[in-house]
């Protein structure tokens, strides 16, 4: 049976997140995946490799993502399907766990590997643990750590486009808009490089000592809870447990302590640097390269020497 | 309206947890053990609403072992009014936590179930849209704010690339996101209070409930440990090193 990949995009392409779980439901069978909203993101997901056919609707209920319609979907579509899978993002892990218990399965939340179709491992306790678990439901319903799995490529695929099905909308919600901040940097669970800032930064002014060192590298900025809760940085730069999970190349930690519930966010990053004040700060526990000293000092130096070429 | 609200008992967020040797779970033994910190987020909020004349009454409920009364207790010093245990001993997946508070909606017809939107222990993040699936109702979750507005409530979510706000139609589930506010400490006062507020008890099977679980853990293993690198001198040396050593910029 194929597996069905409900996907995230921007309107005209998937989400690298969303390309990520292609590549992890491409271990289980042929994958197809659904496109709600813009044809132009249908039209990108046919192209993307390893994707054998793209189910899309425009219809109204699914143009803002409500979970109750979308659940309802893919329900409807589930019986074609021995997995449906999701990115682990705010999307995904609003409405898979809903689509599973309509199904009356155990959802399996926030993949890191694919050991076979039944059986799946997962981090629990802020990655501290990985679990091995495996499944006795008849059909599997799945978030997917992006970070763990490299991303099917953008190009390649030429699957057909048809469009979905529609199901009964429950109208139990409504959307009453939303204030998504526009950025040119690049998206934090995708990007190369991302500079974090911790409570130490002070205030939202001084978060452009972070944003200037990101601009040189072309990095995405992200954020501890501490720096988000004091309003430094908004919600959706939140790295951690209980925010967004990375792994770049290069992960800068800015006067950030290192607590587990951050270091379950970024400690899968290739490289890690932290400039903290504090030489016994526990991310220098977890960092590949460590600078000591006042990230006042240093950051202004720091974004004069990636300017020198 | 009436409000309920499920609270999980978790291994404090300030433990580093360890890997049993045998590799059949993590080390709960002698572990100090506390509500999720989500739940304490949806107990405050629920506080909240009842002190602004919304709620009138809130019931605190907890399924796991009899020690979970510890938890509901806290709640209760909160401010909840009273609470349920649904006493089980063993594993329980979110999918049987959804069904034993779905048959908990059913005797206590509340209109609101606030959850935090993720144990710090699973970190499965499911339960609350379970419950709403089972139940038929409107979610709001990752909840950074919530209003009454005539016969719906209101939700600010916090989502990938900011905020959105939904109307749910009422019955809803909503689940706590941390910005949703700052859970109070119970005084002492309120804490000897609380030892007075009911607590009824309840077996899954008293509800109609199984609870097997769904999923079972082939084994858990301590994740590859990062070495600690070295400290660099200076910002150039560091920028050297990134360049040439790691080659990363
Ligand atoms: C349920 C729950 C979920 C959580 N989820 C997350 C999560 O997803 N992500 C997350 O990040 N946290 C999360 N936390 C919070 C976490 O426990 C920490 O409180 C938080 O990460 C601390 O942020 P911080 O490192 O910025 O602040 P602090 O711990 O206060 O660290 C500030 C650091 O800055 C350094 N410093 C100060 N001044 C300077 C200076 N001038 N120059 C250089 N360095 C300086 C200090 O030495 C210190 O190390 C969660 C907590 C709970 C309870």
């Amino acid at each position: 049976m194929a597996v069905l990949v409900l996907a995230d995009h921007d309107g005209s392409a998937l989400t690298q997140p969303s390309r990520s779980t292609i590549a992890a439901a491409a271990k289980l069978g042929e994958v197809h995946v659904l496109v709600l909203g813009a044809a132009a993101a249908a039209q990108a997901a046919a192209q993307v490799a390893g994707v054998a056919k793209v189910l899309h609707s425009e219809a109204e209920p699914y143009a803002n993502g409500l979970a109750e319609p979308v659940a309802a979907l893919l329900v409807a579509l589930a019986p074609n399907y021995s997995h449906l899978l999701a990115p682990a993002s705010a999307a995904g892990k609003n409405v898979m766990p809903r689509v599973a218990a309509l199904l009356d399965v155990q959802v399996i939340s926030d993949i890191a590997g694919v050991v076979d179709a039944d059986t799946f491992v997962r981090p629990i306790y802020a990655g501290n643990a990985l679990a091995t678990v495996k499944s006795a439901d008849p059909k599997k319903v799945i978030t997917v750590r992006a970070a763990s799995f490299d991303p099917a490529a953008a190009t390649g695929g030429s699957a057909a486009v048809e469009a979905a099905p529609s199901a009964d909308d429950p109208g139990l919600s409504s959307f009453l808009g939303a204030e998504i901040a526009k950025s040119e940097r690049p998206e934090l669970t995708a990007a190369r490089i991302v500079v974090s800032g911790g409570r130490a930064m002070g205030s939202s002014e001084n978060f452009k000592i972070i944003e200037g060192v990101a601009d040189k590298l072309g990095a995405a900025v992200g954020a501890s809870r501490a720096a988000v809760d004091a309003g430094y940085a908004p919600n959706d730069h939140q790295v951690g447990q209980t925010g967004k999970i990375v792994a770049p190349e290069l992960y800068i930690a800015v006067g950030i302590s290192g607590a587990i519930q951050h270091l379950a966010g970024m400690k899968d990053s290739k490289v890690i640097v932290a400039i903290n004040k504090d030489e016994e700060a526990p991310i220098f526990s977890v960092a590949d390269y460590g600078l000591v000293g006042d990230l006042f000092k240093l950051m202004p130096e720091l974004e004069a020497e990636l300017a020198k070429k | 309206m009436k409000l309920l609200v499920p609270v999980k008992r978790v291994v404090d967020y300030n433990v580093k947890v360890r890997v049993k040797a045998d590799g059949t779970g993590v080390e709960t033994a002698n572990v100090k053990m506390s509500m999720n910190p989500f739940d304490e987020i949806a107990v405050e909020e629920a506080v909240r609403l009842k002190e602004k004349g919304v709620a009138t009454e809130i019931v605190a409920v907890s399924c796991g072992p009899t020690a979970c009364q510890e938890q509901i207790r806290t709640a209760l010093a909160m401010g909840a009014d009273r609470g349920i245990l649904v006493e089980h001993d063993g594993v329980l997946e979110p999918l049987a936590v959804a069904k034993l508070l779905k048959a908990l909606v059913a005797k206590e017809n509340p209109e609101l179930v606030i959850l935090g939107k993720q144990a710090i222990d699973d970190d499965m993040n499911a339960t609350g849209q379970m419950l709403a699936a089972l139940l038929g109702w409107a979610q709001g979750t990752f909840a950074s704010k919530v209003e009454k507005d005539g016969d719906k409530l209101k939700v600010t979510r916090e989502v990938d690339g900011g905020l959105e706000t939904v109307s749910l139609k009422l019955p809803a589930i909503v689940t706590t996101d941390l910005r949703l506010n700052e859970p109070r400490y119970a005084s002492l006062p309120n804490i000897m209070k609380a030892r007075k507020k009911p607590i009824e008890n309840v077996k899954p099977a008293d509800l109609g409930v199984d609870v097997t679980p769904r999923l079972t853990v082939l084994k858990v293993e301590e994740p590859a440990k990062r070495q600690a690198g070295k400290k660099v001198g200076s910002v150039q040396e560091l920028v050297d090193k990134l360049r040439n050593e790691a080659k990363v910029i």
